[in-house]
C-alpha cells in the first residue's frame, strides 16, 4: 500500500520551488536596496561637492559667504581633537580590558563592571554631551576647549575600545602565557613582552576605527557649545576652535543653496579622512594581525 | 650577571628567586594591577557621572516645573516668554514617529537582506557584501543629515506635494537606512550560528530553501534577530543629528508625518546651539529631556540583552 501519492508531491513540488524562487528574488532586491543606497548618497554628494573643492577652500577660514568658505580651521580642529582622543581612550581602554581579560576574577564584581561597559555602549551619544557638559566645561571649568571636547569623546568610545582589546587580548592562546611563565617570567612581563606584543594589531585596528567613529561625531560637541565659525586656529589644548561634522552642520542648515554645495565639499574631506582611517586599520589588521 | 652567577655556582632556581626579589620588580608587581583598577573603574565613574549629571539637574528643573505637568502635558512651548509650557510628550510622539519610521524600512529590508546574505549568497558575494554594509555603517550622522534633507525631502515632496521641508517622514526614511546595516549584520550572525545540520536535515525531508530560511532557520535565530531590532530601535531613538537637520523645531502632539516635527535630541540640539543662559529653566529642560531619553535607550537596551539571554538556543 502506498501512503504518499507521487502525483500530489510532484505537483506542489513544483509551486514550493517557484515560491522559493521569487522569495530569493525578493531578499536579493533587499539587499541590493541598502547597496544602492550607499551609492545613491555617495554620487549624491560627489556630483554636488567636487566643483568646490580648491585649494582655496582648504586654505580659506569659515565666512558668510559660500565662495570664500574653507574649512581650514574644522579640518585642523579635527586633527587636534583625534590627538587628545586617542591617548586618552586608548590608555583608558586598553588597561580595562587587560584588568578585566588578566587579573580580574570571576566574581559579581567583574560581571558588574562588564554589563556596565555593554550598557554604556548604548547610552545614546547626546547624553555623553550633557555629561561633558556638567563635568568638564562647568564644574572643571575646560569651558568649550579641545581639552573638554576630548575627554568626552574619550569616554564616548571608551566601551567600543574596551571591547575591541578584550577580543584581541583574548585571542592570544593560553599556552604563550603558559610558556612564559614557565620560563620563570612574572605576570607584568608576561602581559607586557608577551600578551600585548600579540594583541596589538587587533587593539589598534578596533581603536582606529572607533576614532574614527569619534570624528565623525556631532552631536556631544553641539551640547558642548563648540563655535563654529572660527577665524583662527587653535594654540593650545585650552584653546576653543571647530570641527568637520560641526562646521558641515552649519554650513547644511543654512537656508542659502549654495552652501548645500559647500557643505557637500566639506562632507567629501570628512568622508576622505575616514577613509584613510579605516584603511590603515584595515592594513593593520591584514598586515600584522596573527592567526592562532 | 649569568657569569657571575655561575661563578658563585648558582643553580637556575636560585637565579630565578634572586631575581624575584628585586624590589622594582616586586612594586611593579603589585603596582600595576591598582593602576588597571583604576582605569578599570573610570567606565563605571562614567555610568555614575552620568546618571547622577542627569538626576541632579533634573531635579532642580522639577523644582520650577512640576513632575505631572512634564510628563502629561501636551504642549511644549519653553520660549513662550510670559507662560512657558513644558509638557513633554509632543517631543516624545516626534521621537516615536522617527523610531517607528526608521523600523519599517529597517527590519523587512535589514531581515531580509540577513536572510540572503546567510542562507542564499555564495561565500564570495558575503565577502563582498558585509564590508559595505560596515560602510554604510559607518558614514557619519551628518552626512546622513544632509542626505535627508537636501535629498530625500526634495524627492519625497515631488511623491506627496504636501509635505513640508521638515518633517517626520524623510528623517525616519534616513535614519532606517542607517541603522539598517545594524540589523543586517547582527541578525545575518545569529542565523549563521544556526548549525548547519539542522538545515540538512530539513533539506533532506523535502523542504526547499525558502522553507528552511523561514521554519527552521529563523526560529533557531529569533533571539538574535529581535535584540538587534531593540538594539536598532534603541540607537534610532537616540539618534541626533538626522533629525535636528531634516526633522525640524516644532513640536507638536499630532500624528501627521507630514509636518515639521522635534525629537526629544533635536530639542537639546536647538537649546544647545541657541544662548540658553546658564541656570534658566530652559537650561535644566534639556537635562530632563536626555533623561527621559536615557530612560527610554537603557529600557531598550536592557531589553535587548534580556531577550538574546533569555531566548538563546544553546546547540
Amino acid at each position: 500500500m502506498k501512503y504518499i501519492d507521487d502525483t500530489v508531491v510532484m505537483k506542489r513540488m513544483k509551486s514550493r520551488l517557484q515560491i522559493n524562487k521569487f522569495w530569493k528574488a525578493i531578499f536579493f532586491i533587499a539587499t541590493s536596496l541598502a547597496l544602492f543606497a550607499l551609492v545613491i548618497l555617495l554620487v549624491r554628494i560627489l556630483s554636488q561637492g567636487t566643483g568646490y573643492l580648491n585649494w582655496d577652500f582648504f586654505s580659506n577660514f569659515g565666512s558668510r559667504f559660500a565662495e570664500k568658505a574653507g574649512i581650514k580651521a574644522a579640518l585642523i580642529g579635527s586633527i587636534y581633537l583625534m590627538l587628545v582622543i586617542a591617548p586618552v581612550s586608548m590608555i583608558l581602554g586598553v588597561g580595562t580590558a587587560i584588568y578585566l581579560e588578566e587579573y580580574a576574577k570571576k566574581n559579581k564584581f567583574t560581571d558588574f563592571i562588564q554589563m556596565n561597559i555593554s550598557n554604556l555602549a548604548g547610552v545614546p551619544s547626546i547624553v555623553f554631551g550633557l555629561l561633558g557638559l556638567t563635568i568638564f566645561a562647568r564644574m572643571l571649568f575646560l569651558g568649550k576647549s579641545i581639552l573638554a571636547a576630548g575627554l568626552t569623546m574619550s569616554l564616548l568610545i571608551l566601551p567600543v575600545i574596551i571591547v575591541a582589546a578584550q577580543e584581541a587580548i583574548r585571542a592570544v592562546p593560553k599556552e604563550q602565557r603558559e610558556a612564559s611563565y614557565g620560563m620563570g617570567a612574572t605576570k607584568w612581563q608576561t602581559i607586557t613582552r608577551v600578551v600585548l606584543p600579540a594583541a596589538i594589531p587587533g587593539i589598534l585596528t578596533g581603536s582606529i576605527l572607533a576614532l574614527s567613529r569619534a570624528v565623525g561625531e556631532t552631536a556631544p560637541l553641539v551640547v558642548l557649545g563648540i563655535p563654529v565659525i572660527l577665524q583662527f586656529l587653535p594654540d593650545s589644548l585650552l584653546s576653543e576652535f571647530t570641527t568637520l561634522p560641526l562646521q558641515i552642520y552649519d554650513w547644511a542648515k543654512r537656508p542659502q543653496e549654495e552652501f548645500q554645495y559647500v557643505a557637500a565639499a566639506g562632507i567629501i574631506v570628512l568622508m576622505a579622512l575616514l577613509v584613510i582611517m579605516n584603511s590603515i586599520a584595515i592594513f593593520i589588521r591584514n598586515k600584522f594581525q596573527k592567526r592562532y | 650577571m649569568a657569569s657571575q652567577g655561575l661563578e658563585k655556582e648558582q643553580s637556575v632556581q636560585q637565579l630565578i628567586a634572586q631575581s624575584r626579589n628585586k624590589k622594582g620588580k616586586k612594586i611593579v608587581e603589585k603596582l600595576m594591577p591598582l593602576i588597571l583598577i583604576i582605569t578599570a573603574l573610570i567606565s563605571v565613574l562614567t555610568t555614575i557621572g552620568i546618571v547622577f549629571t542627569l538626576i541632579f539637574e533634573t531635579f532642580e528643573f522639577f523644582q520650577r516645573v512640576s513632575i505631572t505637568d512634564y510628563l502629561f502635558g501636551t504642549e511644549w512651548l519653553p520660549f513662550s516668554g510670559s507662560e512657558p509650557l513644558y509638557g513633554v510628550l509632543p517631543l516624545v510622539l516626534g521621537t516615536l514617529k522617527v523610531s517607528v519610521i526608521a523600523a519599517c524600512v529597517a527590519v523587512p529590508l535589514g531581515i531580509a537582506a540577513a536572510i540572503y546574505l546567510s542562507e542564499y549568497a555564495s561565500d564570495k558575494t558575503r565577502r563582498i557584501v558585509k564590508p559595505i554594509l560596515e560602510v554604510l555603517a559607518g558614514v557619519p550622522t551628518i552626512v546622513y543629515g544632509f542626505f535627508a534633507l537636501t535629498f530625500v525631502t526634495p524627492l519625497l515632496q515631488q511623491l506627496i506635494p504636501s509635505l513640508k521641508i521638515f518633517n517626520a517622514l524623510s528623517p525616519g526614511i534616513v535614519v532606517g537606512i542607517m541603522i539598517l546595516p545594524m540589523i543586517a549584520s547582527l541578525s545575518e550572525d545569529a542565523m549563521s550560528s544556526v548549525p548547519n545540520s539542522i538545515r540538512e536535515g530539513a533539506l533532506a525531508l523535502g523542504a526547499t530553501k525558502l522553507e528552511v530560511s523561514l521554519k527552521v532557520v529563523l526560529p533557531a535565530a529569533l533571539s538574535g534577530i529581535v535584540s538587534s531590532v531593540v538594539l536598532a530601535v534603541s540607537r534610532a531613538i537616540g539618534e541626533t543629528m538626522i533629525v535636528s537637520l531634516a526633522g525640524g523645531a516644532t513640536p507638536t502632539f499630532e500624528f501627521n508625518v507630514t509636518g515639521s516635527i522635534q525629537t526629544m535630541t533635536a530639542y537639546i540640539v536647538q537649546v544647545s546651539s541657541g544662548d540658553a543662559g546658564y541656570g534658566t529653566t530652559i537650561y535644566y529642560s534639556i537635562y530632563a529631556v536626555g533623561f527621559t531619553l536615557f530612560i527610554f535607550t537603557l529600557l531598550m537596551n536592557l531589553l535587548a540583552q534580556y531577550i538574546s539571554k533569555r531566548f538563546r538556543e544553546e546547540y
